[in-house]
């Protein structure tokens, strides 16, 4: 056994329809076990369809996949059927950005999260409610035994997603896919989920991909950033290197755009232009159009993937140098 | 509270409540108290921000300015002029205009970008309603001659919002209330969003009230920050007394919510326990009491007033901690580190 959980190679994703989109070009990533990884981009950077390739839940028919995906052995491109069942929610589960919409109305969230355990486990209805009490004890949900039957419209944003990260964790997951899993909450309760998360990840040492567009939420809960960019990860790094020392032109004005501690009537070092469109496949470096550090050989191929430091890599044909101001 | 200049706007004892209608007959069962006794002055040329958690009534305070939602009880000044007494609905809406947090929900689909642009000037009457939309286009940063015919599904969230803005500014109004404005937008375009905003302000003379939940957004556009708590004003203050300071307990928990940047020295602790209550029941007394960590007996009955931290600040805040009359046992201590 590899001391890697998981192994993307050369992953891409393409949507089929009356417009093709490019959705995951050429994506590899690999995450140790018990490893917390921030998977850090704009809107249409790919972030949400990698987790979702991740556990297979793109529409296969309009998909074309290829690459392929290793999970602590497993290939997932050729699950089906039963196994397919057993890896989601069993081995790999996921907590998505709202939890009202991904909890079911119609079921008390003690009835909810027993079935889960009960289909996986294979234990008896009532040890499984064992199960559910204890979770949302971790979750900390005050008085739980009274909230196990409750109905989610019953709770509040924050509550819910305590639910959903019991619901996910219940069967103790080897990895945890979380999909901006706080970008709908007020501040005060984001920061409590961030650090129950974190707490929750060191007592059952599971692995954790968070996608989130927040540098502040990736640098809260995670030790390594993936920076993705139009379907591809441009940097990665452990935080503190991401942060500290970005070396593509794209994260290092992502971090001028946070506008943390950005002195009153100053300009901002605002990127130009917005991200392509991926209806085609990128031939050369898709931020080439936005980069201030442009030159001729960006347009022309794609960028080389520099590696300055162990698991520390930048797609960037100019790294590390500096903006001009 | 601005003490030399003669305000813009002023708004006093601002009051909204909805009703929950319910059961066979319909009958009102609960009032939520979106806004309750909001009052506060915007001087010409200020940027007032305003911060709070989800229904603390920001929102909703903003429809009550542009009149988009009928207000219970209060008054909007605008130039010395009273909503209602002296000047109409129509006559408030040629001076403050807002811009919307969802850009693509506040255009007419079936309209092209320039007659939404022209939209407002012309129902106002005022002259020459398309050439001063191609200007303001253009000034915005969407060619007229590129954009103009184009509907709003053929553009992106950045440029719908800059389309919005220019919609806002064809009426030549002296208020501009910007209600999440740029949250909708990836980090990238927000940027380059806040500095257009920032060169209108100063082309234009504008004033702006600009609401968002973002603080780091707040602070760089705003020269005061007015902070919302169930309905309530609970801290207006300078952006930089505020910012060094926070007086309200609840300003402090919400400034340290917010993510840390270093990865050195992450957050330890969240600030506060739960989420923050319904306001269709709010607590009694100061509505934070519920969730204080500083909280007395006081707090559950008698209900702080905004009042200056000293006399004559410019920092307000309504704290039974910074009233020294108040029976709070820490009164008049203010809040320490």
């Amino acid at each position: 056994m590899s001391d890697n959980l998981l192994e993307i190679r050369n992953l891409d994703v393409r949507f089929k329809g009356a417009r093709n989109v490019h959705a995951i070009n050429d994506l590899s990533l690999e995450l140790k076990h018990g490893e917390t990884l921030a998977l850090l981009g704009e809107s249409g950077s790919g972030k949400s369809v990698t987790l979702k390739t991740l556990l297979r839940l793109l529409p296969e028919k309009r998909t074309d996949l290829g690459g392929s995906i290793d999970f602590d052995g497993t290939d997932i491109m050729t699950l089906s059927g039963k196994r397919l069942r057993s890896y989601r929610g069993g081995d790999v589960s996921m907590v998505f950005q709202d939890p009202g919409l991904a909890l079911d109305p119609v079921y008390t969230i003690g009835q909810q999260i027993a079935e889960t355990v009960m289909r996986h486990k294979g234990v008896s209805r009532e040890d499984a409610l064992d199960v559910a009490l204890d979770m949302l004890h971790r979750v900390r949900i005050p008085s739980a035994e009274r909230r196990m039957k409750n109905y989610p419209h019953e709770l509040s944003g924050g509550m819910r997603q305590r639910v959903m990260i019991a619901l996910a964790l219940a069967c103790r997951p080897r990895l945890l896919l979380a999909d901006e899993p706080t970008t709908a909450l007020d501040a005060t309760v984001q920061i409590q989920i961030l650090l129950l998360l974190r707490e929750l990840q060191k007592e059952f040492g599971m692995g954790v991909i968070f996608v989130t567009h927040d540098i502040g939420v990736a640098v809260e809960i995670s030790e390594r950033i993936a920076v993705m960019y139009a379907g591809q990860i441009i940097e990665e790094g452990t935080t503190r290197e991401v942060i500290r020392n970005p070396q593509h032109p794209y994260t290092q004005g992502l971090l001028a755009a946070n506008l943390h501690d950005v002195a009153r009537g100053t300009r901002l070092d605002a990127i130009p232009g917005s991200p392509p469109a991926l209806e085609t496949r990128p031939d050369a470096c898709p931020f080439a159009p936005r980069c201030p550090l442009m030159v001729d050989a960006c347009r022309q191929a794609l960028p080389p993937v520099q590696r300055p430091g162990p698991r520390r890599r930048v797609a960037c044909l100019r790294a590390g140098e500096a903006i001009p101001a | 509270m601005s003490v030399t200049d003669k305000p813009l706007l002023s708004v006093r004892d601002l009051k909204k409540h909805f009703p929950i209608k319910g059961g066979i007959l319909g009958r009102t069962q609960a009032m939520v108290q979106a806004v309750d006794g909001v009052s506060f002055d915007v001087a010409p040329g200020e940027t007032l921000g305003i911060v709070g958690e989800s229904g603390c009534g920001k929102s909703t305070t903003a429809k009550l300015l542009i009149g988009l939602t009928d207000r219970d009880e209060g008054d909007i000044v605008l130039n010395d002029k009273t909503l209602g007494r002296d000047m109409n609905l129509r006559a408030l809406r040629r001076d403050i205009q807002m811009v919307f947090q969802d850009s693509y929900a506040s255009l007419n689909p079936r309209m092209t970008i320039l007659d939404s642009v022209a939209f407002g000037a012309r129902v106002q009457g005022l002259d020459d309603p398309l050439g001063r939309s191609r200007r303001l286009m253009d000034r915005v940063g969407l060619a007229a001659d590129r954009f103009a015919h184009r509907y709003p599904h053929e553009l992106s969230g950045g440029q719908r919002q800059r389309v919005n803005i220019a919609r806002a500014l064809a009426m030549s109004p002296k208020v501009v209330v910007l209600d999440e404005a740029v949250s909708a937008l990836d980090k990238s375009v927000e940027a380059q969003v806040l500095n257009l905003l920032a060169d209108l302000r100063a082309e234009f003379g504008l004033t702006y009230i600009f609401i968002s939940h973002d603080l780091n957004v707040v602070r760089y556009i705003s020269d005061r920050i007015l902070v919302m708590y169930l309905g309530e004003v609970v801290e207006i203050a300078p952006v930089d007394l505020i910012w060094a300071d926070q007086a309200h307990p609840y300003t402090r928990s919400l400034f340290s919510a917010m993510p840390s940047m270093d990865p050195d020295s992450r957050t330890e602790k969240p600030p506060l326990a739960g989420d923050p209550p319904n306001p269709i029941d709010p607590p009694s007394g100061c509505r934070f009491h519920t969730r204080c960590p500083l909280a007395a007996p006081v707090c559950k009955t008698r209900h702080p007033v905004l009042a200056p931290r000293v006399q004559g600040s410019a920092h307000w805040v309504a704290c039974h901690l910074h009233d020294v009359s108040s029976g709070h046992p820490d009164a008049g201590k203010g809040l320490t580190a």
